[in-house]
C-alpha cells in the first residue's frame, strides 16, 4: 500500500527543487552580502563600519528601535486585551483597523504623514509656527517607525487571547485580585511568550524598515540618517564595501533575531510536549 | 449567610432586545444547597453570575442582591466574599496546585494577609481535604479532570467564603467521577455549613444533590421545591417533562372516553381536546386490552439493561414512540419480543391545564 507522495522519484524531487531554490534565493544573497562585506579583508570591513556616518546611522537606528518597542508592546496589549475583553459596538472594525499599517504600502504611509506633519501640512503647519519640527527629524522617523510596527504585538496577542478566554481573569477577580495583579500574576505569565514573540517581529521591522522612514527622514548624513537608507546611500557612491558592510550588519541582526524566534517557537513546543 | 434577589433581570444586545432573565424574585436560606436547573438558554447561568457579581443584573427596574443584611448590588466582586467553582475549572496554567490555591490569600492586602507561615498551612489543610496533598507540585495540565475540579473547590474555599457558587461543577467529568464529587460536595456542604448555589442540566444530580431545586426556562423561574416535591407535584407541563421522559397521550374527550385513532381510554374528564402525559413506569403493558382501555401498540426497541427494561412503543395513532419500563419479571412473563403487538395500560396519567395540575390514577388497572 502506497501513500500519495511515497513514490521515491517524486519525494527526490520535491525536495531537491526545495533545498536549490532556498539555496538559490535565500542562501546565496546572503552569502554573497558577506563576501562583499569583506572584499577588501576585515580591514576594509572595520574602516567602512566604524567611519563617523555609519555609527550615527546605526545609533540612529538603536536609538529608534528602543523607543518603538516599549510604545507598541504597552499599545499592542492594551489593544489586544480592549479587543479581545470587551464587547463594544465598533469592536470588529477597531480589529480591522488593527491591520492597515499591514495592508498598506510603506511609503504611501510616509507620504501621508509627510502630508499631515510636514511644513505645509495639515497639522505641520501649526507645529512649524510653535517651531516644533516632525519631519525630516528623528521624531517624523519614530512615528512613521511605530505606524509600521504597531500591529505586530497586538496581532500575536489577539487570537492566542482570544482562545484562552477570560476565565482565569474572572476566577482571579472572584479570590479578591485586584486589575493589576490580575495583569501582573495572571494576564502577563499566560501571554508572555506570544508578547515576547511580538516584540521580536517588531525589533526585526523596526531595524530594517525602508520605504516609510525614506519619504520622512530627508536622509541627511549623520542626522536623520538610519542604517537602511545609510545603505543605499553608501551604494549610489559607488562605495560598495561600504554598502554591504552595513548591510551585513543588518543581516547580522537579522540573524540573530531568526535565532531568537526559533529558540522561542522550540521552547514552546517543548512546553506543549511536557505538558 | 442567606441570599435574597429582588427583581433581578437581565437583557442582552443592543437596547436589550434579547432577554436572558425576566425580573425574579429568590430567597435562599443560609446553609441550604440549592440547585438551579434548566436547558441551556434558561438563564441559570446568567443567574449565577449576577449572584457572583460577574455580571451586573439591568439597572431598570433596579433590582437588589442582599447577603444576609448586607446589600451588595453595588459591589465589586472581589468584595463579594464569594468562591466561584468555573464549569471547566479555570485553574491558573502556569501555576502549580498549590500556587492556584494559594492565590487567593496571597493576593490580600498586605495588611489583612496571614503570614507566609499561616498560608502554608492553610493552603496544606486545604489541599488534604481535597486529597491532593501529594500532587502539590503538579501544574493543572498534568491533572485528571477530577482531580483539577478539586483543585478548583479547595481554591474558592481558601477564603472561607460565605457563599459558595458552582457553575455546572461536574459538567465536564464522566460517570463515575461525577456521581464520586457530587458525594463528597454534599458531604463537604454539610461540614463547613456554606451556602451553596450551583448550576446543572442535568435533573438527576439536581434532584440527588440539593435542598430545593430551582427549576428554570427562558429566563424564568418555573418552580421552588424540594427534590420530593418537585417529582411528585410538577407545577407545570414544562418542569413534567423536563424531570423525566414523558409520554404524551393526545385526544379527543366524549362522554367520559378519550379516543385517539382505534385507541380509547376511560377518563373522568369534561368533553375537549385533551393531551395527557405519563412516566415510562406508569405505562403497564399486556397482552388483551381492558374494557376501560384499548391502546394497542407495538415493540419497536427493547434495553434490558438495568434495574427494569425499558421497552420502546409505536403505533398509528401515537405521534412519537412511547416508553415503558417493565419489571424484569414481567418482562419474562410476556416473553417480549421486538415487532410484538401489545396493549398499553396507563396506571396514572398526569394533566396540566394552564396553572392548575392534577394527577389520576388510572381507573383502567383498579377495574381490572
Amino acid at each position: 500500500m502506497q501513500r500519495i507522495g511515497d513514490a521515491p522519484v517524486l519525494r527526490r524531487t520535491l525536495i531537491g527543487a526545495a533545498v536549490a531554490l532556498a539555496a538559490l534565493f535565500l542562501l546565496l544573497p546572503l552569502v554573497a552580502i558577506f563576501a562583499q562585506a569583506f572584499a577588501k579583508g576585515l580591514g576594509g570591513f572595520w574602516s567602512n563600519v566604524s567611519d563617523t556616518y555609519t555609527l550615527s546611522a546605526i545609533g540612529l537606528t538603536l536609538f529608534i528601535t528602543v523607543l518603538t518597542i516599549p510604545v507598541n508592546l504597552v499599545f499592542g496589549v492594551m489593544l489586544a486585551w480592549l479587543v479581545t475583553r470587551f464587547q463594544f459596538p465598533g469592536r470588529r472594525l477597531l480589529q480591522t483597523l488593527i491591520d492597515i499599517p499591514f495592508a498598506i504600502s510603506p511609503v504611501v504611509a510616509g507620504l501621508v504623514y509627510l502630508l499631515l506633519y510636514g511644513r505645509n501640512g495639515w497639522v505641520g503647519g501649526w507645529l512649524d509656527a510653535h517651531d516644533i519640527q516632525l519631519m525630516f527629524a528623528w521624531p517624523g522617523i519614530l512615528m512613521v517607525t511605530i505606524f509600521v510596527t504597531c500591529p505586530f504585538v497586538a496581532r500575536e496577542l489577539i487570537p492566542l487571547m482570544q482562545a484562552q478566554g477570560s476565565r482565569e481573569e474572572e476566577a482571579a477577580v472572584t479570590l479578591g485580585a485586584s486589575g493589576f495583579t490580575l495583569f501582573r500574576r495572571v494576564t502577563l505569565p499566560n501571554i508572555r511568550w506570544a508578547l515576547l514573540y511580538g516584540v521580536i517581529l517588531t525589533n526585526a521591522r523596526a531595524v530594517g524598515e525602508f520605504g516609510a522612514v525614506s519619504v520622512v527622514s530627508g536622509a541627511i548624513r549623520g542626522e536623520t540618517n538610519t542604517l537602511p537608507l545609510h545603505v543605499e546611500l553608501l551604494y549610489q557612491d559607488y562605495n560598495t564595501v561600504g554598502a554591504f558592510a552595513s548591510a551585513a550588519l543588518l543581516a547580522l541582526i537579522a540573524l540573530f533575531t531568526l535565532a531568537a524566534k526559533a529558540g522561542l517557537e522550540w521552547r514552546a513546543t517543548r512546553r506543549e510536549a511536557s505538558a | 449567610m442567606s441570599i435574597h434577589l429582588e427583581n433581578i433581570a437581565k437583557h442582552y444586545g443592543r437596547g436589550g432586545r434579547h432577554q436572558a432573565l425576566a425580573p425574579l424574585d429568590l430567597d435562599i436560606q443560609q446553609g441550604e444547597l440549592i440547585g438551579l436547573l434548566g436547558p441551556s438558554g434558561s438563564g441559570k447561568t446568567t443567574l449565577l453570575r449576577i449572584i457572583a457579581g460577574l455580571e451586573a443584573p439591568d439597572h431598570k427596574p433596579a433590582g437588589r442582591i442582599l447577603f444576609g443584611e448586607r446589600d451588595v448590588t453595588q459591589l465589586h466582586v472581589r468584595d463579594r466574599r464569594i468562591g466561584f467553582v468555573f464549569q471547566h475549572y479555570a485553574l491558573f496554567r502556569h501555576m502549580t496546585v498549590y500556587d492556584n490555591v494559594a492565590f487567593g490569600l496571597t493576593v490580600m492586602p498586605r495588611r489583612q494577609r496571614p503570614s507566609s507561615g499561616e498560608i502554608r498551612a492553610r493552603v496544606h489543610r486545604l489541599l488534604e481535604m481535597v486529597q491532593l496533598e501529594k500532587l502539590a507540585g503538579r501544574y493543572p495540565a498534568q491533572l485528571s479532570g477530577g482531580q483539577q475540579q478539586r483543585v478548583s473547590l479547595a481554591r474558592s474555599l481558601a477564603l472561607r467564603p460565605d457563599v459558595l457558587l458552582l457553575d455546572e461543577p461536574f459538567g465536564a467529568l464522566d460517570a463515575k467521577v461525577r456521581q464520586e464529587l457530587r458525594r463528597w460536595l454534599r458531604h463537604l456542604h454539610d461540614e463547613l455549613n456554606f451556602t451553596s448555589v450551583f448550576v446543572t442540566h442535568d435533573q438527576e444530580e439536581a434532584l440527588e444533590l440539593s435542598d430545593r431545586v430551582v427549576v428554570m426556562s427562558d429566563g424564568r423561574i418555573e418552580q421552588i421545591d424540594t427534590p420530593e416535591a418537585l417529582y411528585r407535584a410538577p407545577a407545570n407541563r414544562f418542569v413534567f417533562k423536563f424531570l423525566g421522559d414523558a409520554n404524551h397521550l393526545e385526544g379527543e374527550v366524549r362522554d367520559g372516553v378519550l379516543t385517539c385513532g382505534d385507541a380509547r381510554l376511560d377518563v373522568d374528564l369534561p368533553d375537549g381536546p385533551e393531551d395527557l402525559l405519563l412516566r415510562p413506569h406508569e405505562v403497564a403493558l399486556d397482552t388483551a386490552p381492558r374494557e376501560s382501555a384499548h391502546l394497542p401498540v407495538t415493540v419497536t426497541a427493547i434495553s434490558p439493561v438495568g434495574a427494569e427494561v425499558r421497552v420502546e412503543l409505536a403505533a398509528d395513532w401515537l405521534p412519537g414512540p412511547w416508553l415503558a419500563t417493565v419489571r424484569h419479571a414481567d418482562f419474562e412473563r410476556l416473553t417480549l419480543s421486538r415487532g410484538q403487538r401489545l396493549f398499553a395500560l396507563p396506571r396514572r396519567w398526569h394533566r396540566f391545564e394552564d396553572s392548575a395540575p392534577a394527577a389520576h390514577d388510572s381507573a383502567a388497572l383498579l377495574a381490572g
